[in-house]
């Protein structure tokens, strides 16, 4: 290791970073985000390709021919939806038993911590139903799922009717080694957790349920559908689950090959593919695309109802029927012999879909960009981060009389600030459900936040500190955010990406020798929450739905709400880890920023 | 000194007793990073409720503990919590004591010796690195019996460095019992006995080999007890392969921070043997080159050779790394001289982060496997030895400065720069 044990060129090259280390620093961060953008440009991305040789080889011909049956189904589960106001319990176990299937139903119940706005509701309470297909000639040892949700109003009738039209006509085929479960689950998201929960036996969310009567053997992979009209112009395919975890990619590519066989058209995000991609307009669409599945991976929320399977390893996505103004139509018939077209493929499996990556970005649904292309964007911006130590690390050392981490005033300093600042992330993560209970009326994110501002802001007016005590705060403070960025992109790369693009500019600059107001402008602009803000405005305005500042507002208000619910209904990790570990390293920047 | 140091277990009880309570306690029990096949507290009870159905508790491939441990246990196991933390409450005053005792060299250059002032610290500091080390305190609520083991450790050291032959080899022979390993820590602390009682070691004097007889006869004597009493006390052999076939041969290969598993987990039967053999030397084989270097400054060696058992064991866990990195606040004069402190504590600070992550990702989402995981262990140890070998570059280094002086220049007059060949 010359590098590490010569002492000569060991000192010329770390003279070198810290004569450097601006405009590196600088460099790096144009890099990365050049990078990033140069994700999306075609010729650097791969055709997306099928990795599972069992899926790959065989020749399936579809025979589904009952698509308006299924829709007459659909209007019936309508009426009957309608009749009883919630979910048609007895029509549907009737209707599930008549064609064959082994019917069960599982009860649950759930208070949510506070109203939520969005769906209206509070206390929930509903019924499950499935119907199990068993394999005929296989033992009961792997099981598929096919599942529809039961939403109010006129939504995913067809859905319905469509999954009960598939069951019908499976269950007269003999091809099938996996037993297939047709789920219909009531609140989607909240009836889909105890669905799991009572399928795996665990309970990590608190939830009532009932134990499952009747079960398969291990899931192998779900699919989703949400189907709200008789025709539909293309199927949009949804991907992203819970912690922003995907799918394996071979599911996406399996999807993908079936549209192209027959013939319909499939989008990702809601964007069709485009074949320019050389001008200018083409690009930025592969942008946008991309830009659109960053935003729903880093929000950490299922953006379908198969986004909780993801947890217990079962690869699952939602496909949505989509019917906007194109000239090309397709019927219930062709979508029902794409589904049964995907499942007996996926009954083909040996084992579970592992061959294909699971960290991937699609700027469209042909083309992926893996994570050995991805990560060196992020790396970019950690690596300032690193050389931002090294530089403090160096400016300690050299002084001859340096306070060694050890000794007594020193560590009291370093301390407080660290104690403070994560004991503000506690209390803002455990206040707003706190005074939720107390205050009855609108959810007060907006109060907690500013009192708990102006708290921190008040007490880092005050502090005493020393001129080498800051740089010791600085040190901790960046290389704590490094590995906090680094764990967190390596589960989530799209959440640790932007909180990186916001972050690490404000952990390079800040010290208590910049302007203080243009410095605590600038810090309050790249604070976790004002990001959260932007991101609303943009995510807006990549889906072609711009919104004015007061509606942006409130749907701000109204994300930040749907996080703390997603954490206590499902388990989703983004708010705990922005309150509890993100929020306190921007607060000890704050405090540096202060410092006297 | 009373007083920061009754502070500081006030600080650490409460952490642990805290910990204990709330539900984080049943994670960090089951955490693979901190609990290992030999140590873990759920092996523990198992072998107590196996004892109570009047079974043997070696029978079955789960418990891995010696007798005297399940016995200790059997009248301890409602007051479990109290005495993880006594045993290190114990070890502490230990470290404390011997950290006072050490190091008192003739002074040569002023600016390398340390002032009474800093030694006066140096047992708070001990302390401080010791019980408030995130390493220790999850080790101490996982209730691992790895700390019963750094206390007995600790208590050898604290007998040899007051002098006390006799005790040392007792204690030794314990730690040895234990676990095989602190068999490497004889050679240390023959030489700190020797040195203290102005034998010379020398291969040809008498005195020397007298002492060394004396010695061996201690230890080996306290050992033939303590194996013919866990006879007795269970009335079988079977703890011997139990517990010392278990930590030689390896055959459980769960994940852990140490360097065994992956490597037997994928070879083949055929090769098992010579590998293990290798795996296993590797531990004993550093004992005699330190010594010959180090026989001037056998607390340095004791420092070293419980890095290198730390790292290149069995199944280590993180109670094992604690033991050793509660020394480092002892030779904190090295500072000026180590080159990769920064390197080394970053590296630790992110694996450390990054072991439960790529736990979860293998485990739970199933988007990793057993590359990654692995990938941050050796990278881990890779970091471990880095400071070991630092800090030994450091304390030659000062040795050499102490010997040929601090500012060296060459024959012209200008200034030198040291390179280690």
């Amino acid at each position: 290791m010359g590098l590490l044990s010569d002492p000569n060129r060991r000192r010329a090259l770390i003279s070198l970073l810290t004569r450097l280390n601006t405009p590196i620093c600088i460099v790096c961060y144009m890099a990365g985000v050049a990078w990033f953008m140069g994700l999306a440009f075609e010729p650097f991305t791969l055709r997306t390709y099928m990795s599972e040789n069992a899926m790959g080889s065989t020749m399936v011909e579809e025979r589904f021919p009952a698509g308006e049956r299924a829709l007459a189904t659909g209007r019936e589960f309508s009426a009957h939806k309608k009749r009883t106001g919630g979910m048609p319990v007895e029509w549907l176990m009737k209707t599930m038993q008549a064609k064959g299937l082994e019917v069960f139903t599982q009860r649950f119940s759930r208070t949510l911590p506070f109203p939520d706005e969005n769906k209206e509701r509070y206390m929930v309470r509903g019924t499950n139903v499935y119907g199990i297909l068993r394999a005929p000639r296989a033992p009961r040892t792997e099981a598929l799922v096919l599942s529809a949700p039961c939403s109010p109003g006129d939504n995913n009738n067809q859905a319905v009717g469509l999954l009960l039209g598939l069951a019908e006509y499976f269950r007269n085929q003999i091809y099938w080694a996996k037993d297939i479960i047709f789920l219909v689950n009531e609140h989607d998201l909240i009836g889909m957790q105890a669905w799991l929960e009572g399928y795996h036996h665990t309970n990590t969310t608190g939830m009532d349920w009932s134990p499952l009567q009747g079960r398969g053997g291990s899931i192998q992979a779900a699919l989703s559908l949400e189907l709200s009209s008789d025709i539909i112009t293309s199927l949009d395919l949804v991907l992203e689950g819970l912690n922003g975890q995907l799918p394996n990619l071979d599911l996406a590519n399996l999807f993908y090959a079936f549209c192209q066989k027959i013939g319909v058209l499939c989008t990702i995000q809601g964007k069709l593919q485009r074949n320019d991609w050389d001008s200018v307009s083409g690009y930025s669409h592969a942008v946008q695309t991309m830009m659109l599945m960053v935003m729903k991976q880093a929000s950490g929320r299922p953006w379908g109802d198969h986004g909780l399977f993801l947890r217990y390893h079962i690869e699952a996505a939602t496909i949505k029927g989509v019917n906007s103004f194109r000239q090309y139509k397709t019927d219930a018939t062709t979508i029902g012999r794409l589904l049964e077209g995907m499942y007996r493929k996926l009954n083909n499996l040996l084992e579970r879909l592992h061959q294909s990556y699971f960290f991937y970005l699609m700027p469209s649904l042909s083309h992926f960009v893996s994570i050995g292309y991805y990560m060196p964007a992020f790396g970019l911006l950690a690596v300032i981060l690193l050389l931002r130590a090294l530089d403090l690390w160096v400016q300690l050392s050299t002084p001859p009389q340096r306070t060694e981490d050890g000794s007594s005033p020193g560590v009291l300093s370093l301390l407080t600030p660290l104690v403070i600042s994560h004991l503000t992330g506690v209390a803002l993560y455990m206040l707003p459900i706190r005074f939720q209970e107390m205050a009855v009326e609108h959810f007060p994110v907006s109060e907690t936040e500013a009192v708990v501002l102006t708290a921190i802001a008040v007490y880092t007016l005050l502090s005493p500190g020393t001129e080498q005590g800051w740089r010791v705060l600085k040190l901790v403070a960046v290389l704590y955010l490094a590995v906090l960025l680094g764990c967190t992109a390596l589960i989530n790369f799209s959440l640790g990406f932007i909180l990186a693009l916001t972050l690490v500019p404000v952990a390079a600059f800040v010290t208590p020798h910049v302007p203080k107001v243009l410095s605590a402008f600038i810090l309050v602009i790249l604070s976790p929450a004002c990001t959260l803000l932007f991101s609303v405005f943009f995510f807006q305005e990549l889906q072609e739905m711009p919104i004015s500042f007061q509606d942006g507002w409130l749907l701000f208000l109204s994300v930040i709400s749907q996080g703390i619910l997603d954490h206590s209904l499902y388990g989703s990790l983004v708010y705990p880890l922005i309150t509890l570990l993100v929020y306190p390293c921007w607060l000890l920047f704050w405090n540096i920023l202060f410092w006297n | 000194m009373a007083a920061p140091l009754t502070l500081l277990l006030l600080v650490a009880v409460t952490v642990r007793a805290a910990l204990f309570r709330s539900s984080l306690s049943e994670l960090i029990s089951e955490r693979v990073e901190v609990v290992s096949p030999l140590t873990a507290w759920k092996r523990v009870i198992e072998g107590l409720a196996l004892l109570d159905l009047g079974v043997s508790p070696y029978s079955g491939d789960v418990f891995h503990e010696t007798p005297l441990t399940i016995y200790l246990f059997h009248f301890l196991v409602d007051y479990a919590e109290v005495t993880f933390m006594v045993s290190v409450k114990k070890n502490v005053f230990r470290k404390q004591k011997f950290a006072l005792e050490a190091d008192r060299y003739p002074l040569d250059c002023l600016e390398l010796i340390r002032s009474p002032k800093e030694m006066y610290y140096i047992p708070l500091k001990v302390a401080m690195f010791y019980l408030l080390n995130p390493f220790t305190i999850l080790s101490c609520v996982a209730k691992s019996t790895c700390g019963l083991n750094n206390a007995i450790i600790a208590l050898f050291i604290l007998s040899t460095i007051k002098g006390n032959v006799l005790l040392s080899a007792i204690f030794l022979s314990l730690a040895t019992y234990q676990s095989i390993y602190p068999l490497t820590l004889c050679a240390p602390a023959l030489l700190y006995l020797m040195q203290r009682q102005y034998i010379p070691v020398n291969f040809r004097r008498a005195s020397f080999w007298w002492f060394i007889v004396q010695y061996a006869f201690m230890y080996l004597g306290s050992l033939f007890v303590i194996i013919c009493l866990s006879f007795f006390l269970l009335g079988s052999w079977d703890y011997l392969p139990s517990v010392y076939g278990f930590i030689l041969s390896v055959p459980d290969l769960t994940p852990n921070i140490g360097l065994f598993w992956y490597f037997f987990a994928e070879m083949f039967e055929h090769f098992r043997l010579f590998f293990l053999c290798v795996f296993q030397i590797n531990v004993f084989f550093y004992t005699i080159p330190l010594s010959i270097k180090l026989k001037e400054h056998p607390v340095f060696l004791i420092f070293m050779q419980l890095a290198v058992i730390s790292i290149f064991k069995s199944y280590p866990t993180v109670g094992d790394i604690s033991l050793y990195m509660a020394f480092l606040p002892v030779w904190s004069h090295l500072h000026r001289f180590l080159r990769n402190i920064f390197l080394v504590s970053c590296v630790l600070l992110a694996c450390s982060a990054l072991f439960p992550v790529l736990w979860h990702l293998w485990i739970y989402a199933g988007s990793a496997n057993s590359n990654f995981y692995y990938a941050i262990t050796l990278l881990f140890n890779v970091a471990q030895i880095l400071l070991v070998s630092d800090y030994f570059y450091a304390f030659l280094r000062r040795e050499h400065h102490l010997t040929y002086g601090l500012y060296l220049k060459r024959k012209d007059g200008s200034e030198a720069t040291l390179v280690l060949k």
